[in-house]
């Protein structure tokens, strides 16, 4: 509707933050926030590639019941390296690392971060950790998959101290991050932004950081630990000597379920970003969807012993740890219902970060419900360590951040580049991805139900046509995604010039031109209303 | 003088603060929150102490009755008194007087010198008697009793070797800042790295407050 330009329009071919320094060596020595932002683009979207091969790999193997490819040796490390890959360099990093460090600035009308130089290094930890990641596959490979449980973990005689040492590097660049988040929100603001004009996105993004922060110290100490116990054998998490492995679970899912909202916090947000947009209405329950974030990330801390209830874990415990995880649903609920409010009588349209916005509602609500399922002790013990766990948690993270991700990055992108790419194929990917999505994940649902443990190289023949359904649905993902690439690449190659605010929506980062300039507006902005203000 | 002392405080300000003040607040927040990182991380290491000092009591009392407390508290008062010279270093920057300032940089460095001394002298002691962490314990030359001492000495040589190292590293920060100081780079406008390093000296002291009466005088 109001395709407005509040500021006064910039004329073209005027300097960016692209086109302002050049070479190689400016961009990495760049303390430009936006700059880093990039950075992180390019190779958390270079590990996602390398992840999603290992995926596909898997299911491949899992195509037909016996060994088709892989042994079963062979068939472990390439779960392992899917899942820790996935997690520790694709979605912990995902969105707060890219559209976080992008836009944090942006939305909150600040010039940098508050430690540039912090950010920057941020990421060279990152990389650093990545490789050492990466250079354990030629160097023994490991295949305890990438929660490290011991007692197998002390044992195998694979490169996992490598790989406990890469995940603890990783950590401390997540939290370098976070710091920096935290800080920059709390001192950086533009004049007349307060806490409660500060767009959806920057609460969820604010969330993660005190995740980030609270959380990863406590699995750092947990991989020292565990590096220790292979090198020195002290004992701690080692029954031989005394010790408890489960205690080493307890560490684990202290940090890891934090983890788990780490990843779906900053799509959360970036869908509140979406749904008002795309809605051109003034978000529905703006406190409540602020406050959620902040209750998520509170009782996230209270629920990490769900993953414990088949461990030997008191029955007393199971049942407390029982009833806080489904106190998750209540701040999720309300984020959910907040959505949904604010799409009834807005004025929609159906661009394709929108559909990606709708698709995460649909996956996410799935991935949610069945997570209560899980929650429950009785099913649970059922559905533990099946297929249904792995369906589930993929409806949350794929369905769920990778959906927004996918979303925040179409959203974002004239801004980023200043380019528009082709919005029919842009749509295609939606809809292969999301097809692709429900055929490869739905059919475990039903899996793990008929009680196919998750994780094995082999199944029985009952398990086949599910099996190789699943299979056909990870082929339209990776086509889904190779298409996005190929959009991406044509519009940064010869999309056409986006204008400053293609979508009409509000918040500021849309006030300045596309791209922005290295120090982000062209005049201090002073903010004098609240960032959904559609009329 | 004045404009001189004001070149070096702007200098000093990053394009996206307000004033010197301003970006003074937002690096005490930064630092103030890694150092919430540093005790959660230690946090794990107390939790983990504190369940097998439960289930094992006899065994914590048993190693830590073969440390030497004297030594241990030689050190506590080592890292209190280099708490003391570190504060008092702030102190003497902001009524700008450089050499004494520096003069307690130094000081704090030598406390943390004596404080690896000893802890060296201390780990090669027991190198030598064979009380090493977990499955290397000598139980025969050790003598141990209790079954799985070689547990406590995990955590005593986890928790003291982190710590140790958290050490080193401020040690290595407080030399840097030294060095600056003797060039005048700091002044009543501008000590933030001097009181960043600061707060971590002290946090890595409060740190030690603890593992000694955990470690040495437990049982």
């Amino acid at each position: 509707m109001s395709a407005s330009t509040h500021t006064a329009s910039h004329t073209s071919g005027e300097v960016n933050y692209i086109n302002e320094f050049k070479g190689l060596k400016s961009w990495f020595t760049s303390l430009d926030h936006k700059r880093i932002g990039l950075l992180y683009m390019i190779s958390v979207l270079f590990f996602f590639l390398v992840g999603g091969l290992f995926a596909l790999l898997i299911r491949l193997e899992l195509f037909k019941p016996g060994a088709q490819y892989l042994t079963p040796d062979q068939y472990n490390q390439v779960m392992t390296y899917h899942g820790a890959i996935m997690v520790f360099m694709v979605i912990v990093p995902g969105i707060p690392a890219i559209l976080g460090n992008f836009f944090l600035p942006l939305q909150i009308g600040a010039k940098d971060v508050a430690f540039p130089r912090l950010n920057l290094t941020s990421w060279y930890v990152f990389m650093l950790g990545a490789i050492i990641a990466i250079c354990t596959l030629f160097l023994g490979k490991i295949d305890t998959g990438w929660t490290f449980y011991t007692p197998y973990s002390i044992k195998t005689g694979t490169a996992a101290t490598m790989m406990v040492v890469a995940a603890f590097v990783m950590g401390m660049s997540s939290i370098l991050t976070g710091l920096n988040f935290i800080v920059t929100v709390h001192k950086l603001r533009a004049p007349g932004m307060t806490m409660f004009r500060i767009p959806l996105f920057i609460w969820a993004i604010y969330s993660t950081a005190v995740l980030q922060i609270l959380a990863t110290p406590v699995l750092g100490i947990t991989l020292l630990l565990l590096a220790m116990e292979r090198t020195f054998g002290v004992g701690i998490f080692d029954p031989n000597l005394g010790g408890d492995p489960v205690l080493f679970q307890h560490f684990f899912w202290f940090y890891s379920h934090p983890a788990v909202y780490i990843m779906i916090l900053p799509a959360m947000g970036v869908v509140s970003e979406l749904i008002a947009a795309f809605s051109r209405k003034t978000i529905f329950g703006y406190t409540a969807i602020a406050f959620s974030s902040i209750g998520i990330a509170a009782v996230s801390f209270f629920v990490w012993g769900h993953h414990m209830f088949v461990s030997g874990q008191s029955e007393v415990a199971g049942i407390v740890f029982s009833f806080l995880t489904m106190l998750v649903g209540v701040p999720t609920a309300i984020k959910m219902f907040n959505w949904l409010s604010t799409l009834y009588r807005g004025n929609i349209s159906f661009e394709s970060p929108m559909l990606f916005a709708l698709g995460f509602l649909f996956l996410f609500a799935i991935g949610g419900v069945t997570g209560i399922m899980l929650a429950t002790i009785a099913t649970d013990v059922h559905f533990h360590d099946t297929y249904f766990v792995v369906a589930h948690f993929h409806y949350v993270m794929v369905g769920g951040t990778l959906m927004a991700l996918m979303g925040g990055l179409y959203y974002w992108f004239p801004k980023m580049f200043g380019k528009m790419y082709n919005e029919t194929l842009a749509r295609l990917t939606f809809v292969l991805i999301f097809i692709g999505f429900n055929v490869t994940f739905f059919p475990q649902f039903i899996l793990g139900a008929m009680g196919m443990p998750r994780r094995y190289f082999d199944y029985i023949p009952a398990y086949q046509s599910l099996n190789s359904i699943s299979t056909i649905g990870s082929w339209l993902i990776g086509c889904g995604f190779l298409l996005s690439l190929y959009v991406i690449v044509t519009a940064l190659r010869s999309g056409e010039k986006a204008s400053d605010n293609p979508w009409g929506a509000k918040t500021l980062e849309w006030q300045t031109s596309s791209p922005p300039p290295h120090t982000n507006f062209h005049v201090e902005p002073v903010v004098t209303a609240g960032p959904y203000e559609y009329k | 003088m004045s404009t001189s002392s004001s070149h070096t405080h702007d200098s000093h300000v990053a394009h996206h603060f307000r004033d010197a003040n301003h970006q003074f607040e937002s690096a005490k927040q930064g630092i103030w929150l890694f150092m919430v990182t540093e005790i959660l991380m230690f946090g794990g290491l107390f939790v983990g102490y504190a369940i097998f000092h439960a289930l094992y009591p006899k065994m914590f009392a048993e190693g830590a009755s073969h440390l030497n407390w004297k030594l241990g508290f030689v050190n506590t008062l080592v890292l209190i008194f280099s708490s003391y010279t570190m504060a008092m270093s702030i102190h003497h920057l902001q009524k700008n007087e450089k050499s004494q300032a520096v003069t307690k940089l130094w000081l704090t460095v030598g406390c943390g010198v004596i404080f690896m001394c000893i802890k060296a002298f201390e780990y090669t002691g027991k190198f030598q008697h064979g009380f090493l962490p977990g499955r290397l314990l000598d139980v025969v030359h050790t003598g141990a009793e209790s079954a799985n001492l070689g547990m406590y000495y995990g955590f005593y040589y986890c928790m003291t070797g982190l710590h140790g190292l958290h050490v080193l590293i401020g040690m290595g920060l407080i030399v840097w800042l030294a060095l600056r100081a003797q060039k005048g780079e700091f002044g009543e406008d501008y000590f933030t790295p001097v009181e960043g390093v600061g707060i971590f000296w002290h946090i890595v002291d409060l740190i030690w407050i603890f593992l000694f009466p955990l470690l040495y005088l437990v049982g």
